[in-house]
Order: C-alpha cells, then structure tokens, then sequence
C-alpha cells in the first residue's frame, strides 16, 4: 500500500443547464491545439464536443479523456427529468464506436490536456455562460506515479490498435531508412 | 490562400441530378463579402427578369456569411435567398443556428440550388462527399422528425440539418425552412417545396484559414465575455416579462383593434408563470453566449423555440392569450410555418367571413370561438384545403383571388405582411423605412438609430458620451438636437434610414445577428458591433483592408444591387409605399418630398431606380447597362434633384 498524499485535481465543472449549445468550447479548443496555434477553429478538431439534440433539449458537453481501441456494451438509456440521453452522451472514452475525438485528416485521438500550459483551460474561458468552470480540488490518495500518455505515445498506441504491431514497425523502417 | 472563405460554390441542379464543386472568383469578397451581398450578385447574372418563382429556372441560394466559421462572436445567420413567390421580388430571408459555419467547414461558401427534382429528395453533403438522396420517407414530417431520421440514417450525429415541414411541401407561402429552432422565413419555404427538396444535411471538418488568426481570436474571446455580461446584445424580450409594448401598442385580430391598457401586473404574473413553469432552457446560436430561444415544453405539444415577438402573434390573431400561442407553437413549429405572416393571412379569412364576403359554404363547419378558427384556418393553409388553398398564398394574394376581399386587405407592402403596427401621426422616418425597405420586415431595416428621441437632455447627453456605436459625430449630432419623434429634418432622416440599413446589409454578407449587431442598437446604442469595430473584423479574419467608408461602400453597393434586381422584376416608386393605414394622420406632401430627397441621397432617380452615376460609381456598370438595354433606366436620368434643376434650366432657357 502506498502512502496517502495531498494532490491537487484539476478538472472541469459541467453545470448541463448552462450550457446554451453555442460551441464556443469547440471553437476555442481546436484553436488552442492547432499547430501552429490558433492555425485552425474547426469544432471536427475539439477535444471537448457538445453532444446535441435541440429537439430532446439535451446540450452535454464531453471532453476527451480517456483512449480505448474498442467500443464498449454501454448503450443504456437514461431519463433525466423526462429527457433521455444515452449513455454515450456522457462518456468521454476516445472509441472507435463514433465519430468523435479523432482528427479528421489524420484519424488519430484528440484528447484533452486541460490546457497544460494555461492557467485555465480555454474551453472554460470561452464559456461566460458559466456551463464550463475550471475546478482544482484538493484529494488526498494513494501516492503512485501516474503514467500519462503524451500525444505522440497515444497516436502510436492508436496505430499499434489499428493496424498491428508488426505492420507499423515495418513501416516505421521503412521511413526511417529512407531518412 | 483564401481566407475567411471557403472559396467555392457548390452548385445542384436538382433537375439533371448533376452536383459541381465551383471554385469562386475572390473578387468578389471585395465588392461584395458574402452572404447575401454575393447571393444578390449571383441572382443578378442567373435569374432572367421573366423567371417564374416556381420555375427550374429560379435559384434557392444558402449563402454563409463571410466571417461564419470565424471566431466573430454571434455571427452565425444563413442568408437564404431566392426570388420570393409571394412579392415576386428578390426574397431577403435568413436564419441562425449552425448552418453556415458548418457549410464553411464542409468547403463552400454557399449552396446554389436550381433545377426541381422529380420526387422529394435531400441533399447530403459531406465535406467532398454531396448526395441527392431520397426523401418520400420523409414527407409530411416536421423538423425534429426529419433531423433525428437523416441523422441516424447517415451516422451523422454532428450533421447540421435546414428542412421544410409540411407547409413547405404543400408551396404554402408563408412557410419557412426550419433548422433547430430557428428558421428562414420570407420565400424559401415555398421554393424549397417547388424544387421536392426536403431538407439539407450537411457535415463539415475542413478548416477555414484566418489572415489574423492569433488577434482575431483574442479579441473574439475579449467580446465574447462582453457580449455575455451586456445588457444591450441580444433578445431582451427573453429576460425582460413586462410584454406591455406589444399588447398595448400593437393591432389584434386582423391588424384593426389596439387594446391600450391591456396588460396589468397580474396577467404580466401569470405568463411569466406559464414561461418559466414550462421552459427547459434559454439557447443560443453557434458561438454566441446569449439565450434569446426560448425552449418550451408545453403541455400536450411538442417542445419548441421561440424569440422575440414570436410567442404573440398567435393569441394576438385570436384575442387569447399566451397559453394559446404556447399551446400553437409546437405544432406551427412542426408544419413549418412563419408566425409573423401566417396569422394575419388567417385573420383576414377570419374577417371575411364575418363580413360576409366569405359563407358557410366556403368554408364549411367554421368554428365560432376565435381561437378555434385560428387553428382551423391553419390546418386547412398547411394542407391547402378548401379555403386554406387561397389563404395559403398570403393574404395579399387571397383577397385578391376572393371576390369582393380585396379592400379589406390593408397590411402589406410588396404584397407582403407587415407587423400589425397601426399609429396616429406619420413618423418620418418609419415612413422611409417601411415604404423603401425591400426586406419585407421593419425588423430588417430599422435598428441602429434609437426608436425615439431621449426628453431629458441630461440623459440624452449621459447616452450621446456613451455611443460608441455611432459611426460619425454627424449621428450624435442630431440625436442631441432630437426633441420629438416627428420633427427631424428630412436630410436627416435620409442619413439615419441609410446607417440603419446600412447595418442590416452589413449583417447580412458578413453572416452577424442582428441581436448583436444591426438590429439591436436602437434600443440603448450599446450594441457589440457597428461600423467602429466591424471593418477590424474583416481585415483580421480576411487581410483585406477595410475601413468605415469602404465598408459603406460595398453596403451601398449590395443596396443598389437588391433594387435593381427588384426593378429589373418591375419595381417603382410606387411600389415604395407603406400600408394606407400605418398611421391615421397622413402627410402625402411631405412623404413625397421624403421620398425625393431619399432617392436624392441614394443617387437613384425619381422613379426608384439607380441612376447610370450611381451604379458607375458602386462598379456596377454591367447593371446599368443591363438596365439601360431594357429600357429601365435612363443613361441620361438623373436623380430628383438634378430633373428638377434640369426642367428649371429648360424653363428659363438655359443660359
């Protein structure tokens, strides 16, 4: 058992009934994490998506968090004050079951970094409506070394799900001897 | 590099079934934006002056605006334009939502549609990927039915979906395309039912390249908080419950009975009840922070949106109350029908009947409560049965089309309906506005010079100070000299007419809201956007140089454009003339010298069409010619002015 220590959490507060389905965390998040920056404003590049359907009137903003290669068995259904959601709308997994997270031109994951480098993530700054607030809770937990994918480990891991081991090591060769 | 554009039309004749991609010819962002600016243009060069409405020939055009898919904040209205079966002019029509920044993104600027296709169809488009898809599976289904089926169908949860309802099927006149909880009303509806082209979906991930793009973001972000937390952006009506304005002031039934001290505390009480007992969410549009639809679900109807003055025009037509409309909406929503026009052409029927002019025999098992008829009347327009059939062409048309109706029709200009407005003593300005404006609706031409002058000079100082929206002392000038509504100098009244429309044509090519923008600065002056920070926009998001005066510019030419294509389709002064009875007391001296001295002040002659001068000096030459060969236009007409120095000269001799 490992030691419990303070950490600081930082996420982000979604308060559904605020959000008035303006996508300006879509805007200002593709921005962000264009290269070069702000070289691109396009909602198909967000790593925050607003799951939308006026006619049901549900507006739930998702953020990319976690990278799976394969779908999962959730497709519940819930009813939350007499509107249904499926249980999609509020999952964040990067997974091959929808169109979501992956970059349009080169299919790798997208997924969210809070902004690392901000002192607040931009999606929250583009949400005066107050739906998206930045949050640092203090928790106290187990002190054990978190390995966090960086964007090019997750691109890889992404090839390596799709195509396989031996098919992209090959490849890499092959580019790699070409110089 | 293109910027702020996508740089190309997708053009579909939906005849042939034949789609093309057509890169675009970039001058055209200088001389026109885009929008309905280049919409305009492209009606001018392909819409023959004897194109029928409901022909193959004419063209429906979803034109984005120049900044969609920009970071401009609250910039997202779709101009869609065609010409509009009810005027038989240039129909000026837009909506918001997502439709024009996910257009941009799919690769093009605008969609420019011809042709009709030989049974009902969608239009798929998916960045390259464009689809005439069949849609009888579809017929008859309102918008939320239509969007959840093409979605799923498509796997397109993301797709951004414009579709008819039933009225538009039919070639209802007073339909509208619907999208989300907003929709284009004002001619498409009806086209888009004449072409069998249920709806369109369209997906986009392509990027739009942005001169500026680190400045133009940064001050978007800035504006975006601003707008927010402003008090004068967006549609107050959606926070503000005291409806007294339009019940007091506003005509009722068939535009005839004004109800001076209708509203009270208590009923303001009840309704605020109804609203909020009953709303899942005030919502908004692409990258816009304000609320201004207000989401309902009512009891026993489907849930729907509305703004503004949408939510009395229902229970106005039938002397109800907002329960009623509430009660309405759903339904309207579904059948796709606009609320501004459609009531009043179901009150006149309402009217003719109990005139007399219409029987028990044309119209059969007639309700007698007034709210029932309304309902009655609608179902019979949107299935154009019976009597709907002759209503459903607006009520211009219908009391035209039944004999002995036609003198009780009294609220149109252009053969369009006109907010229910009635007043005693011409307001100058107003006249000008209502009787030049081709977008059939004040709401689309007044709004950035306030409505009324401030009494109180100390106030009226404290809000001069505080204009940041004027765009040249001139304005401030004359709001300080401003005392009472009717006395203002016609020269005056000129400019003013201009900078308010001026603002529409700006909003309308660059794709803004008027909630935000050309609409909204009359009431309180602060507005996010006016001719002081628009031209920045336009050069951060495009790095094309722009400033107040050549922005005037290209809104003047656009003006000037619209005009000629109305008189190339027979328009002329005398068609420039608002409902006999907007106000009480008339003054036909008086607006004849204000119709002169407009005509004057736009360069256009005395019969309302653009002198060769003029349209030389806009670059539009090839207009005048045009105009000229068909024998239009005078090459030697001048304006009013220069006629009568003319004969003044030919009187006296000459010297």
């Amino acid at each position: 058992m490992g030691e419990k220590v303070k950490k600081i959490v930082k996420t982000i507060r979604v308060d559904l009934d605020k959000c008035n389905g303006c996508r300006g965390c879509e805007i200002a998040c593709s921005a962000y994490h264009a290269t070069p920056k702000y070289s691109a404003m396009n909602p198909s590049r967000s790593r925050i998506r607003v799951v939308m359907d006026q006619f049901n009137d549900e507006y739930v903003p998702i953020r990319a968090t976690d990278y799976a290669k394969a779908g999962c068995d959730g497709r519940r259904i819930y009813t939350i004050k007499g509107k249904q959601y499926s249980e999609c709308s509020f999952c964040g997994t990067i997974c091959p079951t929808r169109e979501m997270f992956f970059d349009p031109d080169s299919g790798l994951p997208l997924q969210c970094d809070l902004c690392a480098d901000e002192k607040e993530p931009l999606c929250t700054q583009a949400c005066p409506q107050g739906c998206l607030t930045y949050v640092e809770m203090e928790v106290e937990e187990e002190d054990k070394e978190e390995v966090k994918m960086d964007e090019m480990e997750l691109g890889m891991k992404a090839l390596l799900d799709k195509f396989g081991v031996q098919k992209v090591a090959d490849t890499f060769n092959r580019i790699a001897q070409k110089g | 590099m293109r910027y702020a554009e996508a740089g190309y039309n997708l053009e579909v004749d939906l005849s042939t079934g034949n789609i093309e991609r057509v890169e675009t010819d970039p001058k055209l962002m200088e001389t026109h934006l885009g929008g309905q600016g280049v919409n305009a243009k492209i009606i001018w060069d392909r819409v023959k002056p004897d194109t029928k409405p409901f022909s193959e020939d004419n063209l429906l055009i979803f034109g984005a605006g120049l900044l969609h898919a920009t970071p401009v904040v609250g910039c997202n209205r779709t101009s869609v334009n065609t010409i509009n079966p009810m005027t038989g002019i240039f129909g000026h029509s837009c909506m918001g939502g997502h439709f024009g920044p996910e257009l941009k993104h799919a690769g093009y600027d605008r969609i420019i549609i011809r042709g009709r296709a030989p049974k009902l169809v969608y239009l798929y488009i998916h960045n390259e990927r464009v689809e005439i898809r069949d849609a009888s599976h579809l017929a008859g289904k309102g918008p939320g039915e239509t969007t959840s089926l093409v979605r799923e169908e498509l796997n397109e949860p993301f797709a951004q979906v414009a579709c008819i309802g039933l009225a538009g099927e039919n070639k209802v006149l007073t339909a509208s395309v619907e999208h989300g909880y907003s929709s284009a009303s004002r001619g498409p509806g009806p086209i888009m039912g004449d072409k069998r082209l249920k709806a369109i979906v369209v997906r986009g991930t392509k990027d739009i390249n942005i001169a500026h793009p680190q400045e133009l973001f940064e001050l978007c972000l800035r504006m975006k908080k601003w707008i927010n937390d402003s008090n004068g952006c967006g549609d107050w009506m959606a926070v503000d419950e005291d409806d007294s304005f339009h019940h007091n002031n506003f005509a009722w039934g068939y535009s005839r009975t004004r109800i001076k001290n209708y509203w009270s505390e208590e009923l303001q009480d009840r309704w605020t009840h109804w609203k909020y007992d009953n709303m899942d969410r005030q919502a908004g549009c692409y990258n816009c922070p304000k609320g201004c639809i207000n989401v309902i679900s009512w009891p026993g109807t489907k849930r729907f949106g509305y703004k503004c003055y949408g939510k009395d025009t229902y229970h106005m037509a039938a002397f109800k109350e907002l329960d009623y409309t509430y009660g309405m909406l759903g339904q309207c929503l579904d059948w796709g029908v606009d609320s501004y026009s459609t009531p009043q052409a179901i009150s006149l029927g309402i009217e003719l009947y109990d005139s007399g002019v219409l029987t028990d025999q044309d119209i059969p098992n007639f309700p007698t409560d007034p709210g029932e008829r309304v309902k009655f009347l609608l179902e019979k327009i949107v299935h154009r049965e019976g009597i709907g059939d002759i209503l459903a062409n607006g009520s211009w048309w219908a009391s035209r089309m039944i004999p002995g109706a036609e003198s009780f029709e009294h609220n149109t200009v252009k053969k369009m309906e006109q907010l229910p407005i009635k007043l005693g003593k011409l307001n100058p300005a107003y006249y000008l506005m209502i009787a030049t404006g081709e977008k059939m609706a004040i709401t689309q031409i007044e709004g950035s010079f306030p409505q009324d002058p401030i009494r109180d000079p100390v106030k009226r100082k404290e809000f001069v100070d505080n204009w940041d929206a004027a765009p040249y002392q001139k304005f401030k000038d004359m709001f300080m000299n401003w005392e009472k509504r009717d006395q203002i100098s016609i020269e005056d009244t000129c400019a003013l007419t201009d900078w308010n429309e001026a603002m529409h044509y700006i909003d309308d090519s660059t794709g803004l809201c008027g909630f935000v923008s050309s609409f909204r600065g009359q009431f309180g002056g602060q507005v996010a956007y006016s001719f002081n920070n628009v031209p920045e926009l336009i050069t951060l998001a495009t790095g094309m140089e722009m400033d107040k005066e050549g922005l005037w510019e290209i809104c003047r030419r656009n003006r000037d454009l619209v005009r000629c294509i109305n008189n190339r389709l027979g328009m002329r002064r005398v068609d420039d003339d608002p409902p006999k009875d907007h106000w009480a007391v008339r003054d036909p001296e008086l607006e004849e010298k204000l119709l002169d001295a407009y005509y004057d002040f736009r360069g256009w002659t005395k019969d309302a069409v653009p002198t060769k001068a003029e349209l030389h000096r806009v670059g539009l030459d090839y207009v005048a010619d045009e105009l000229i060969q068909l024998g239009i236009l005078d090459p030697n007409e001048g304006t009013p002015a220069q006629e009568a120095a003319k004969a003044e000269e030919q009187k006296s001799g000459g010297c």
